[in-house]
């Protein structure tokens, strides 16, 4: 076995490093239309296919729609496609990503997360991302622009594992990623072509050999064992992608969590549970209530889709309480992370907040100040005052 | 940790030169983000670029109080509140000629100027009759911060642009020139 020896660092933003994930991933067709933050990723692989440094056929469509068709068709032929698209575009394209779920073709997208209009508004938020959740795909959160290429480069190989063949998306938060400029170590062609095996995928579309697929189902039944089918698929995707984080491990000894990434969780009794860019700030807010005699530590998902049912249990079951930070709502209900959650943990108190929408920044001060405030309601009265936490303009309403 | 925050003009190339900072602050061992400013920039319009320069860096949330401000441009400081939010004993850092050198500065805080259009000019560090500031001043605020070495910059900007020497020049200039304003 190769393994990464030489560090290779570039300060990148987020979006390159999508650019990275999908040229060393050797991507066969892109399919491109403009929306911001995401437009930088296809432009980046426009440039590598007309520079020669991806071996990639770049489809231009007028629509996001077509967008996510295209990949699909090109994926249902038996390459690796990809496209990335943000906001109102995804939802443009909600419909086929229900259709490449239930076609059960392995597909990976990017999406640059940002606030749905209107008014019209360009920063970030998580409503597009979470609005997918149901359909069937695997759906990843990155922190930071190093996690987004590692991220990418595994879901090939989780998608592409016929345990699970099923497609998913990898989020990174708009601006904060997308736009923003770090370090990344960019791992070598030869280590990413050890990693990721030659596609596999449950059927090939493909000329001289007819299929036909997605026609009326002879009976109900058949629709519904297909629904099962992807369910079970969802379960085993959980220790595909946990086995897979270990191989990218030995390969390049980077680990960032596989379904969530746990910090400073010995002995914490709280909890604060969130996903994306802000769990920094959340990790400084730990460190700030640590060192102020607090025990909590943060829960930070990886993967909402499937959800870390396991990790939930381990972590979560015995807490005193748990705080869970929404960058999103399910209007009428509450916030999607906490809705999953919540049925989970039943014996333990457990609230949400609601924050950050509108692209609203919510810094670590404000976090650590608001989770002072929540547990001392559990202190008090052994439960949260509220289930659901609106804060808006530095203030819970 | 420091943190800078940047005023300048669309095309002055305020965000490369947070993304400069940035490659040296890795050549010194330590870790950045470069951070634009989050909306449509246009060409000659006020634009904000950030940038983080520190060990074991978490927070992602905007700058709010830098320790640190650089105006690209002088004729800003009219139009826009360049020392908001700026901590008290704070560093500000202006691109301005001498015949500039009645900036009020708010107290406490220190002021810092280098004619970066100047050291522009007279290395033809030009574009479309713009001045290309950005690698001077940069020159300058290590000067005045310290926050990465001189070598690693001058490194980072050989390595990333593409009149890299000229550039580097400006940038050493620059470090040379800086002078306190008052």
């Amino acid at each position: 076995m190769m393994v990464q020896t030489q560090k290779n660092i570039k300060v990148i933003t987020g979006n390159y490093s999508v650019a990275e994930a999908a040229r060393l991933a050797r991507v066969k067709v892109v399919s491109a239309y403009p929306i911001t933050p995401q437009t930088t990723i296809v432009e980046k692989l426009d440039e590598y296919i007309e520079t020669g440094k991806m071996d990639a056929v770049m489809i231009r469509v007028e629509s996001e729609h077509s967008a996510l068709a295209a990949a699909y068709g090109a994926a249902a032929g038996g390459v690796r496609a990809f496209t990335a698209t943000s906001s109102q575009g995804l939802l443009y394209m909600h419909e086929m990503v229900w259709w490449v779920a239930n076609s059960r073709i392995p597909l990976v997208m990017a999406v640059g997360t940002r606030v749905l209009g209107p008014p019209w508004n360009i920063w970030d938020e998580h409503s597009d991302l979470l609005d997918q959740r149901d359909t069937g795909w695997l759906i990843a959160m990155a922190a930071n622009n190093q996690e987004v290429l590692d991220m990418l480069i595994q879901m090939f190989r989780v998608t592409e594992d016929e345990r699970v063949f099923l497609p998913g998306m990898v989020g990174l938060d708009a601006f904060i990623l997308t736009h923003t400029s770090e370090p990344v170590d960019i791992p070598d062609q030869e280590i990413v072509d050890q990693f990721l095996p030659e596609r596999k995928q449950p059927y090939i579309i493909e000329p001289g050999n007819p299929i036909s697929m997605g026609n009326l189902p002879s009976t109900a039944v058949v629709h519904a064992r297909l629904r099962y089918d992807m369910w079970k698929s969802m379960q085993n995707a959980k220790e595909v992608i946990r086995q897979t984080a270990r191989e990218w491990e030995k390969l390049t000894g980077r680990f960032s969590g596989d379904l969530v990434e746990c910090y400073r969780c010995e002995n914490a009794k709280y909890f604060i549970v969130g996903m994306g860019a802000w769990t920094g700030d959340m990790k400084e807010a730990v460190d700030i209530l640590r060192d102020n005699g607090y025990e909590v530590g943060l829960f930070r998902l990886r993967f909402v889709r499937p959800f870390p049912d396991e990790e939930v249990a381990k972590y979560l079951s015995n807490a005193k309480g748990v705080i869970v930070f929404d960058r999103a709502v399910s209007m009428g209900s509450g916030g999607p992370i906490f809705l999953d959650l919540g049925y989970r943990i039943r014996n333990v108190p457990v609230t949400d907040v609601i924050a950050g929408l509108g692209g609203e920044d919510v810094n670590f001060n404000m976090f650590s100040e608001v989770v002072k405030g929540l547990i001392s309601e559990v202190e008090k009265e052994g439960e949260f005052k509220k289930l659901i936490n609106f804060y808006i303009g530095g203030e819970l309403q | 940790m420091l943190e800078i925050r940047f005023h300048g003009r669309g095309g002055q190339g305020a965000v490369t030169a947070a993304e400069l900072l940035v490659g040296a602050a890795l050549r010194d061992g330590l870790q950045g983000q470069a951070i634009p400013l989050f909306g449509a920039e246009r060409r000659g319009a006020p634009v904000v670029a950030y940038a983080r320069i520190g060990k074991d860096i978490k927070v992602r949330s905007g700058i709010r109080e830098p320790d640190v401000v650089v105006v690209l441009d002088s004729a800003l400081i009219r139009l826009v509140d360049v020392y908001a939010g700026l901590k008290k004993n704070g560093i500000v850092l202006i691109n301005s000629s001498k015949s500039e050198s009645n900036i009020k500065l708010p107290e406490g805080v220190k002021g810092y100027a280098v004619d970066a259009s100047k050291i522009a000019v007279s290395h033809g560090l030009v574009l479309s009759g713009w001045p290309l500031v950005n690698t001077p001043i940069l020159g300058a605020l290590v000067k005045v911060t310290g926050v990465v070495s001189l070598n690693s910059l001058v490194e980072e900007i050989k390595a990333r642009l593409p009149k890299g020497e000229l550039n580097a020049k400006a940038a050493i200039e620059a470090y040379e020139e800086v002078s306190l304003i008052g």
